[in-house]
């Protein structure tokens, strides 16, 4: 008995079921594309930075011979450091002068410069570093030494392409003979570029000398910084997190609380920079710059997003261990700090983390406190200097650098972006690394 | 026949959740050493009233709890008992097996802990080992306390969390549905294992299982919609019981 | 009995207290049997008494028995060969109390009997007949016990020489009671008494049907061979 209108085979596709594989395929379409468009991007943007950054690591150095003269150097011939002091950098700067005319003289180079010419393709930084040499060891005093001293910002760039014989034609700084000169000087491995780790660790230095700037001492401000807001946010935001999840009455009131919270993590951070002039600086009279100042607004600001992930956390643990623990007879807060904490430490963990991560990179909540457009010089000596000298953080480094006429100071800033990048994928790996060893034993 | 005397004697006993009326006038008196089932439709109130016993209700902020109920003479509700307290004395073990995400040694020995039972390691060892042998366990743990309470099977692991609330000597077992989480062969050990229980122990067992209420239990109350409607011996309830509404659940009559 | 204990112990508890019930009721009537055939033999109105008065423990016995079986059924809701065993010892205990009665009135008889003229041979013939029932009681309750269907269809076998047995006293008793007149109201006691002895067989028999069914799950196929012919055959009564 077949009723051969109704009857239809499952070997031939009806028009809902094509309608729906169409849509589906079109649908998975779209997603590959957008992640596609997304990839892309990401590796313009990979590249764009690394290109542009890598140079920054790199720095041309030049050997010389230098003689430290006792005559120049310490003319009572005693050794005493106080009056070696006496010595400013113009006092070794004729050393450098003889230095380097004997060095292109030794190699066979001929020249048209003079001395004074040949000696300002050195760092203005070179002299200071002579300084410190000796007055760091005395007893070099008199002999030949051998130092790796920086060239200056325009050599560097010619090593680097980025400074032609053309682009320097009106170019007070840097003339075409010294570029030959340092053609040579290159051929005889008297100059070269090697890797610079002042980079990574030393200071920031003034306008006319990019190629001695670093940023070390920006990083010590930011992890002084980070290490101010950990220490606060994460105890309030935790505790305050606790209360509201498991010892708040439910009421009206409380839930204020949490509207306001969920709100806090909306707000522009510009708005906590303004936040903390008015209090910490205008109204609690803290040091101006410090990293102290830039992590307690910055606590404020990542506040709201450890308090969100630990209540998200706290509530993903299943109510079955609280029951279980009040029916041994655990109380409220044994329930919680023996049982829920350590099940919700993973999610903690990795707010935390994240939320530090953020704060890493802000930059206009500390506009207002003043660690923008402060020059980072000093390396900080002891720690209540690193939270209360003041000082800049990375982001604003970057800033600063960006800003300045060089496009030396540029490559630096692209040098500091990866730097800043490397910070933040180390931390953000660690959030996941973390959560994921945690997770399995749950 | 009924006992010298009672471990619990409930009075009167209401709860209200909010305005709804959840438990109404309940009476009722569980003798030392037997097993006393609640057995029940869904929503009847056996678990709330099972609940009231140990004041875990307390958590629940708009639960409201009238009446007396006693333990051994003394009123539980009474505003200077702490149920802390009281929680050790009467234990409970829930539906869905949830040994804590720590080894068995933790998990049994968190109990004893809290409440400051053991005077030395020595001393914690044996009320671990004492409580995971009376549990019908200990040969199949001995060798792994150190490994995680949340690896082992589900019959297991209620009889982990059975050892963990016998581990702080409670006069009185609380168990609500104890075996629906388990299968067939899971749930025949834990029954055996609540018979061996009741020599040492009061137990009060709900389960929305009447065939297991009638394996298990001497006593048996009946609550249909918040009232105890019928408590008696096991067997009268389930060969001869006095209340029509017992008879028409008794032989699924009703739903 | 089952190799495998229960993994809740107190339904093995129940189910062994029960059976042993049975057991003791068993032997009780074994015992009322052989008392009874040896209190005629023996003339003992004493004993004849006191086999009247121990049937009422028999009574009692299936009484806790069938309480018993009630309990268990409700209570532990019992399956495939849970459920046989229970339903098997509630006739088996059936079957033993309507021997008891047979044993019981064997007894009272007897009181009459001994009023009355002693008709030869009566005696022992009666007590070879019980005894051959009480062996088969015996047999049926071990192979019970030993779950032995061998064992039972033996016995119901053995059924067909009570039987005969029960034949051939029905033609002796005739006989006796066509010769003397005066006979016949002792022979017709002596009838009952056999007639009640071969309707223990019977019992019996359905004992060891019970067996069969307890073990495979379902009642002996053959019928039972009747091989008692009085009610059918009319030429046994004629000399």
């Amino acid at each position: 008995m077949t009723d051969a209108v109704h009857k239809t085979s499952l070997f031939v596709q009806n028009d809902s079921t094509k309608r729906r594989n169409a849509a589906e395929k079109r649908f998975r379409l779209f997603g590959k594309a957008a992640i596609t468009v997304g990839l892309l991007m990401l590796v313009v943007l990979t590249y764009t930075i690394v290109s542009k950054g890598t140079g920054a690591f790199q720095q041309t150095f030049i050997t010389l011979q230098v003689e430290l003269l006792e005559s120049k150097l310490d003319k009572k011939g005693n050794r005493d450091i106080e009056e070696m002091k006496k010595v400013s950098t113009f006092g070794y700067a004729p050393l450098l002068k003889t230095a380097i005319e004997t060095t292109v003289a030794a190699a066979g180079i001929e020249t048209s410069l003079k001395s004074k010419d040949m000696a300002q393709i050195l760092s203005d930084s070179a002299a200071a570093q002579l300084r410190d040499r000796v007055l760091a060891d005395p007893l070099l005093i008199g002999q030949t030494v051998e130092f790796r001293l920086l060239t200056n910002s325009w050599i560097d760039g010619y090593l680097k392409g980025r400074v032609t014989r053309e682009s320097i034609a009106n170019n007070k700084n840097v003339s075409v003979e010294q570029l030959d000169l340092v053609d040579a000087l290159v051929a005889q491995g008297i100059v070269e570029k090697s890797f610079n780790l002042s980079f990574i660790t030393g200071s920031d230095a003034s306008d006319k000398r990019p190629e001695a700037a670093g940023i070390g001492v920006a990083m010590i401000g930011s992890f002084a910084m980070m290490m101010v807001v950990l220490a606060l946010s994460l105890p309030i935001g935790v505790a305050a997190s606790i209360y509201l999840e498991e010892f708040a009455p439910k009421n009206w009131f409380t839930d204020v609380i949490e509207v306001n919270i969920a709100n806090l993590a909306a707000v522009p951070s510009i708005v906590f920079g303004i936040l903390g002039l008015a209090i910490f600086i205008n109204t609690m009279h803290l040091p101006q710059s410090a990293p102290l100042v830039g992590g307690l607004v910055l606590t404020l600001m990542t506040l709201p997003t450890i308090i969100i992930s630990t209540r998200a956390a706290l509530k993903a643990v299943p109510p079955s261990i609280r029951s279980a623990a009040l029916g041994l007879g655990a109380s409220k807060m044994q329930s919680v700090f023996h049982h829920v904490l350590p099940l919700a430490a993973p999610g903690i963990l990795t707010g935390t983390i994240i939320g530090l991560a953020q704060a890493l990179g802000e930059t206009a909540p500390l506009l207002l406190i003043g660690m923008i457009g402060y020059i980072a010089t000093n390396m900080p000596e002891t720690v209540s200097d690193a939270l209360l000298a003041p000082n800049s953080v990375m982001p604003a480094q970057i800033y600063e650098w960006a800003k300045r006429a060089d496009p030396a100071f540029y490559e630096r800033a692209w040098g500091g972006i990866i730097i800043l990048l490397v910070f933040l994928i180390t931390m953000n790996t660690l959030a996941v690394i973390l959560r994921r060893r945690f997770e399995r034993r749950w | 026949m009924t006992s010298a005397k009672t471990k619990i004697t409930a009075s009167q006993v209401n709860v209200h959740y909010g305005d709804a009326h959840a438990i109404k006038d309940v009476n009722v008196e569980i003798t030392p050493n037997t097993v006393t089932a609640f057995i029940g439709p869904s929503g009847c109130g056996k678990s709330t009233f099972l609940r009231c016993l140990n004041r875990m209700n307390d958590t629940i902020d708009i639960c409201r709890v009238t009446g007396q109920i006693l333990l051994d003479g003394e009123d539980i509700y009474d505003p200077k008992v702490d149920p802390v307290q009281l929680r050790a004395k009467v234990g409970m073990v829930f539906q869905k097996p949830n040994p804590f995400p720590k080894s068995i040694y933790d998990n049994i020995a968190y109990g004893p802990r809290i409440h400051g039972l053991a005077k030395s390691k020595a001393d914690l060892d044996e009320i671990v080992e004492s409580a995971l042998r009376r549990a019908a366990i200990w040969d199949e743990v001995k060798d792994r306390l150190s490994a995680p309470g949340t690896g082992l099977s589900g019959g297991q692991q209620q009889r982990i969390c059975i050892a963990r609330a016998i581990a702080t000597q409670p006069e009185v077992l609380l168990m609500d549905e104890p075996c629906s989480a388990l299968d067939p062969i899971a749930t025949a050990q834990v029954e055996e294992l609540i018979d061996e229980l009741r020599a040492n122990y009061c137990v009060v067992i709900v389960t929305h299982s009447m065939q297991q209420a009638a394996r298990v239990s001497q006593k048996t109350a009946f609550f249909h919609l918040g009232s105890l409607v019928e408590y008696d011996d096991t067997t009268k309830i389930f060969t001869n019981p006095k209340d029509p509404r017992t008879e028409s659940y008794i032989t699924g009559r009703i739903g | 009995m089952n190799s495998n204990q229960h993994i809740r112990s107190a339904f093995d508890r129940d189910l062994d207290r029960v059976q042993a019930k049975m057991l003791k009721m068993g032997g009780l009537v074994e015992a009322a049997i052989l008392d009874a055939a040896k209190s005629f033999e023996t003339n003992d109105i004493d004993l004849a008494n006191d086999v009247r008065a121990r049937d009422k423990a028999i009574d009692a016995l299936e009484a806790e028995i069938n309480e018993d079986v009630t309990r268990i059924i409700a209570l532990q809701a019992p399956a495939a060969s849970d459920l046989r065993t229970l339903l098997s010892i509630l006739k088996v205990s059936a079957n033993l109390e309507r021997i008891g009665d047979y044993a019981k009135n064997m007894a009272k008889r007897t009181n009459v009997l001994l009023q009355m003229p002693m008709i030869e041979n009566s005696p022992a013939a009666l007590r070879n007949l019980s005894r051959e029932v009480q062996l088969m009681l015996k047999d049926a309750l071990d192979a019970y016990v030993r779950r032995d269907t061998d064992m039972a269809h033996d016995v119901i076998s053995r059924d067909t020489d009570v039987d005969e047995l029960y034949n051939s006293l029905f033609r002796e008793f005739l006989t006796y009671m066509m010769e003397d007149p005066r006979n016949i109201t002792a022979c017709m006691h002596l009838h009952f008494i056999a007639k009640n002895i071969e309707r223990m067989g019977h019992h019996v028999t359905s004992i060891a049907e019970q067996v069969v069914f307890l073990v495979t799950g379902e009642m002996p196929a053959e019928p039972r061979d009747k091989a008692d012919q009085t009610s059918t055959n009319v030429n046994l009564s004629k000399g």
